[in-house]
């Protein structure tokens, strides 16, 4: 009896029809998909995008050459030189990073002892050529000033996890 | 072989071809439509990530396990991390461990989302593969939340996680594992019954007990042969002890048990995560010992001595004791295995990894032979093969 059951129910393509229902029950469902370039997903205060360099508020640059940065970097993406400045103190003379050797782990941020480098919220920084991906300090600086505002709230949510 | 060879024709099947999965290139030996021998060549996507390992300190190496099997990230940090600790004699704190879980159960059902609309798709059905990336964007949205990057998270540490889950997602994804369960039903009621998957599927690639055991194979595959073995279940690694689960096991050991069994396995670890969300308590996610764990951010900016630890761990590393360990955990793909050889230096001295999709690619030529040339996607999408892993 079962068995006739089931071949009726195959015949009339039973399975088949109940697909179809359900998909026509999410064809009224909300549409879930976004308006991309001027609507975005959500992004976490943790998340890691394109790098900046900060500057405290009174405009001097905080990075300050230690280089811890540079030494975690399991990519060796990033190349640092450093010298005193003329008031004696010690800053960066070059930073530069491979934005195509980086792999955004997120330990340059996590090494640096003055939240100096950052993976900031941007992640539209597609480049026609491959030279434009390599940073140095000037861009990266003024991605920090771009940045600022974003990054510091950011750093701000997420300071009580760290 | 060589009197047949008039009749067999050989044909290469990818490395571009959509079905490849990946980068596989297929040699593929033809009678007629029927596959007399199906020879896999591996190592287009060859990283040297075992050598790249021995170069990295400790804490550097993590983010190349999320690179393996780049489809279930957070399981092979999961591996590594569990191996460094045994090596480091440490123990990790509860609240690290449950976390642990959650993630690597989540992990595991963004992977079976990826690898049940993909064997469907390769098999002629496309629907699911749309609905299963939109509930694949709300899982990664978690993995985002806690650890900064849908995919590469780097989050799971040796001495227990990076940071502690924000506020509120606790409860985020307590919601979205209440309602899972009816998504799997909707994708059930597409695929289950339907009846090209199981014409394309049931009595397909036929692996017995004893075949999948000398052929290496663990995971879902295994168990769809027939063999309970999980092990979540038979070596609990951190807080697997502490929740209950079913291990589904097939009958057949073909690729439609292969489907279903991911199918159930989804279910089970929506049934873990609450659990764990049920059972877990605030503490800490990393072991307090500034030896091995970075200190407070707070700190760090006070203390001296916790600066000094902060520049030490960030330049050289922790140095771990020698000796040699083998850990391996229940990833989605199956046994994902880590031997670690320590020299009592800060960087690995040997890192070999077990990739189960190794062993499972093995098997597809004893899968395919006799079957026709249409099969062979049906057999690699249920065999579920990421090359990051296989080639490493």
């Amino acid at each position: 009896m079962n068995n006739i059951f089931k071949k009726i129910k195959s015949f009339f393509l039973y399975e088949i029809f109940i697909g179809l229902f359900l998909t026509l029950k999410y064809i009224f469902k909300e549409k879930v998909t976004i308006n991309y370039p001027y609507e975005k997903g959500p992004l976490s205060p943790r998340f890691r995008g394109e790098h900046a360099l900060r500057r405290y508020p009174n405009g001097e640059e905080r990075c300050i050459a230690c280089k811890l940065c540079e030494s975690i970097c399991p990519a060796q993406a990033i190349t640092i030189e450093a010298e005193a400045r003329d008031d004696g103190s010690r800053r960066t003379t070059r930073y530069d990073i491979d934005m195509t050797k980086c792999i955004y782990c997120g330990l340059c941020e996590e090494s640096c002892p003055v939240d100096a480098i950052v993976e900031g919220p941007n992640f539209e920084f597609a480049t026609q050529t491959r030279e434009e991906l390599i940073y140095n300090k000037e861009k990266l600086l003024s991605n920090g000033d771009r940045w600022e505002q974003e990054i510091a709230l950011n750093l701000k949510a997420n300071a009580k996890y760290r | 072989m060589i009197k047949n060879n008039e009749q067999t024709t050989t044909i290469n099947f990818g490395p571009q071809h959509p079905a490849a999965h990946g980068v596989l290139r297929l040699i593929v030996e033809l009678n007629g439509e029927v596959v007399e021998r199906a020879d896999p060549h591996i190592g287009l996507l060859h990283r040297g990530t075992e050598k790249l390992i021995e170069y990295k300190t400790y804490l550097q190496a993590i983010p190349y396990f999320d690179r393996l099997d780049y489809v279930s990230p957070m399981c092979q940090e999961h591996a590594f991390a569990l191996a460094t600790e045994q090596l480091l004699k440490i123990k990790i704190p509860e609240r690290a461990k449950y976390i642990r879980v959650i993630f690597a159960e989540i992990t595991r059902i963004l992977n079976h989302l990826l690898n049940i609309p993909a064997y469907a798709a390769d098999i002629g059905a496309v629907t699911p593969f749309l609905w299963c990336f939109e509930e694949r964007e709300k899982l990664l949205e978690f993995h985002e939340a806690v650890s900064g990057a849908r995919f590469h998270a780097a989050y799971f540490r040796p001495g227990g996680v990076h940071q502690d889950m924000p506020d509120g997602l606790e409860d985020k994804i307590h919601d979205y594992m209440e309602k899972f369960p009816k998504f799997i039903d909707d994708l059930e009621t597409l695929l289950t019954e339907n009846r090209i998957l199981r014409q394309r599927s049931v009595d397909i690639g036929i692996l017995s007990i004893e075949e999948a055991k000398l052929w290496g194979c663990t995971g879902p595959i295994l168990r769809a042969s027939g063999l309970a073995w999980d092990l979540r279940r038979s070596q609990p690694y951190d807080a697997y002890d502490q929740v209950e689960f079913d291990v589904p096991i097939g009958t057949k050991g073909d690729c439609y048990d292969r489907y279903l069994i991911r199918i159930e396995e989804m279910r089970q670890s929506a049934l873990i995560v609450n659990q764990c969300l049920s059972k877990i308590k605030k503490g800490d996610v990393m072991v307090n010992d500034n030896k091995i764990s970075p200190p407070k951010r707070s700190q760090m900016k006070k203390s001296m001595e916790a600066l000094i630890h902060h520049f030490k761990l960030f330049t050289e590393g922790y140095r771990v004791e020698p000796g040699e360990t083998y850990c391996a955990v229940e990833a989605p793909k199956g046994e994902f295995g880590v031997y670690l050889v320590s020299d009592g230096s800060s960087k690995p001295y040997r890192c070999k990894l077990r990739a189960p999709g190794f062993a499972h690619l093995q098997a597809l030529d004893f899968l395919s032979k006799g079957h026709l040339m249409a099969d062979i996607p049906a057999i690699l999408g249920s065999l579920d093969i990421v090359f990051g892993e296989i080639d490493r």
